[in-house]
């Protein structure tokens, strides 16, 4: 396959950017898109010049740290996929191909195509966590009794795996499918109920000072979300929230 | 609780019970329209009724006017804080990929209401409002006494084919902007769970059904008076 690439190139978060093409040949359709990037970037070193920086890690479909918005979807053209789980068969011959940073206010532009997602690692500090005493004598989680319906939506919420493909699909940059899984996979279990009300409080509170924008529900963020995780669970975090905002 | 609408889930909880107050009062204006098709006389005798009963003159109707003016200007509110989440865009955006054209404009299909609601509040509540609360006029009956007159102002308002033609476009526009917004609403009060599945059903019913039912009967009393 033959193909064009207009990529994304901006030196460092103060730099204004601009989209480069660069032409690339006999890429294989077995491919990932992440190794067809690391072609690309062979061939760039060997010239002289900069490599495309873009964020990646397990290269297994788990860690949430590849990103990319690939023709005008993050994680390109499949349903259920991050980047590194793209391949180039989806792709044909003499396909001009844009390759961006997933855009937010609240996911600046480190270099290129690496943004900075530490917004949602501020999220989850400000409630994403449970405590647990762990003097020794600590109950085992399996000897407490938990509805098998709970378990499977708490377990389905807990999949998550904080890329940010919600937001950069969000035509409002909204953070509420990562915020809501966060809340729900807490909510739904016997050991989240403790700390529940102040919870959903801060990580909301916290998601609207990252300057995240509101949901209007257009559900773009379920259908590109790589683990599949519902509105259902943004739904549930509105019941929490109105709920802990009527007690606290 | 002082907080809440300066909150993100706050403000979606505000939009959609303005939205349910205006999905209850659209019903409502459709069932006392669709009486006009059938009786001239029972359209006269609910239209007196509503346009005379203090309930509905000095409390509802407060609540619907302030529901209107805070569902638009909270939707622009809204408009301006999410276009400020993403202030470079994306060169290539494929959204119809992952969303409906309809939840993707909102704002558009909103504007568009707007614009037929100040043809509306012109052809219809400015001069309701004139007749009643400054001429002093709440006999609700024609200028020679002989019956009461909302039949006919409705009649005359349908005559001309632009007006009807504007009607219909701005009820294609609100069955757009309830093709997102009836399931938005219930989602954003937190109503989606295994126990709400037939709503999305049912409001994609009432988005199309109640439009037409608006359409129908403008067309019916436009052709109707022509022949």
């Amino acid at each position: 396959m033959n193909l064009t690439l207009k990529i994304w190139r901006q030196k460092n978060k103060d730099d204004k950017g601009k989209l480069v093409d660069y032409k690339i040949n006999e890429v294989s359709p077995d491919m990932s898109f992440l190794e067809m990037l690391d072609v690309l970037n062979e061939q760039l070193i060997n010239k002289g010049e900069d490599p495309v920086a873009f964020d990646h890690d397990c290269r297994e479909g788990i860690c949430g740290m590849c990103s990319l918005f690939i023709n005008g979807q993050a994680h390109g053209p499949d349903r259920g996929i991050t980047t590194c789980q793209l391949h180039m068969r989806m792709f044909k011959d003499e396909d001009t191909i844009f390759i961006e940073p997933f855009r937010a206010t609240a996911f600046p532009v480190i270099k290129d195509l690496v943004v900075d997602r530490t917004s949602f690692d501020r999220i989850q500090h400000a409630g994403g966590f449970i405590s647990v005493n762990t003097s020794g004598n600590t109950i085992d989680a399996n000897a407490i009794p938990v509805n098998k319906h709970d378990a499977d939506e708490a377990f389905e919420a807990a999949t998550c795996i904080g890329c940010g493909a919600c937001v950069a699909s969000c035509k409002n940059s909204s953070a509420m499918l990562f915020v809501g899984a966060k809340v729900s996979q807490f909510a739904l279990l016997p050991q989240g109920k403790v700390e529940a009300t102040d919870r959903v409080l801060n990580m909301v509170k916290q998601m609207d000072e990252e300057g995240f924008g509101n949901c209007t529900n257009t559900g773009a963020c379920e259908i590109e979300c790589p683990k599949g995780i519902s509105l259902e669970n943004i739904a549930r975090m509105n019941r929490e929230y109105l709920s802990a905002s009527l007690k606290g | 609780m002082s907080g809440i609408l300066n909150s993100s889930i706050g403000r979606k909880f505000a939009m959609a019970l303005s939205a349910f107050f205006l999905m209850i009062f659209l019903l409502q204006h459709f069932a006392i329209n669709v009486t006009s098709v059938f009786s001239a006389n029972t359209f006269n005798e609910t239209s007196h009724f509503m346009g005379t009963n203090a309930l509905v003159q000095y409390v509802f109707q407060p609540i619907l006017l302030f529901s209107v003016v805070f569902h638009f200007v909270m939707g622009f509110v809204l408009e301006i804080k999410n276009r400020k989440a993403r202030q470079i865009p994306y060169a290539k955006n494929n959204g119809a990929a992952n969303s409906s054209w309809m939840s993707r404009n909102m704002i558009w299909t909103g504007l568009a209401i707007l614009a037929f609601m100040g043809l509306h509040f012109y052809d219809f509540w400015f001069p309701e409002i004139n007749t009643k609360y400054i001429q002093g006029d709440m006999s609700g009956l024609l200028a020679d006494g002989s019956g009461y007159r909302y039949f006919e102002e409705l009649q005359h308002k349908f005559l001309s084919p632009v007006r009807v033609g504007i009607y219909v476009v701005a009820f294609v526009f609100l069955a757009l902007h309830l093709l997102h917004g009836f399931n938005s609403a219930f989602q954003s009060v937190g109503a989606n769970n295994k126990y709400t599945k037939g709503l999305k059903g049912f409001g994609k019913a009432y988005a199309i059904l109640i439009p037409l039912g608006f359409v129908i009967i403008a067309l019916y009393h436009h052709f109707n008076h022509i022949s």
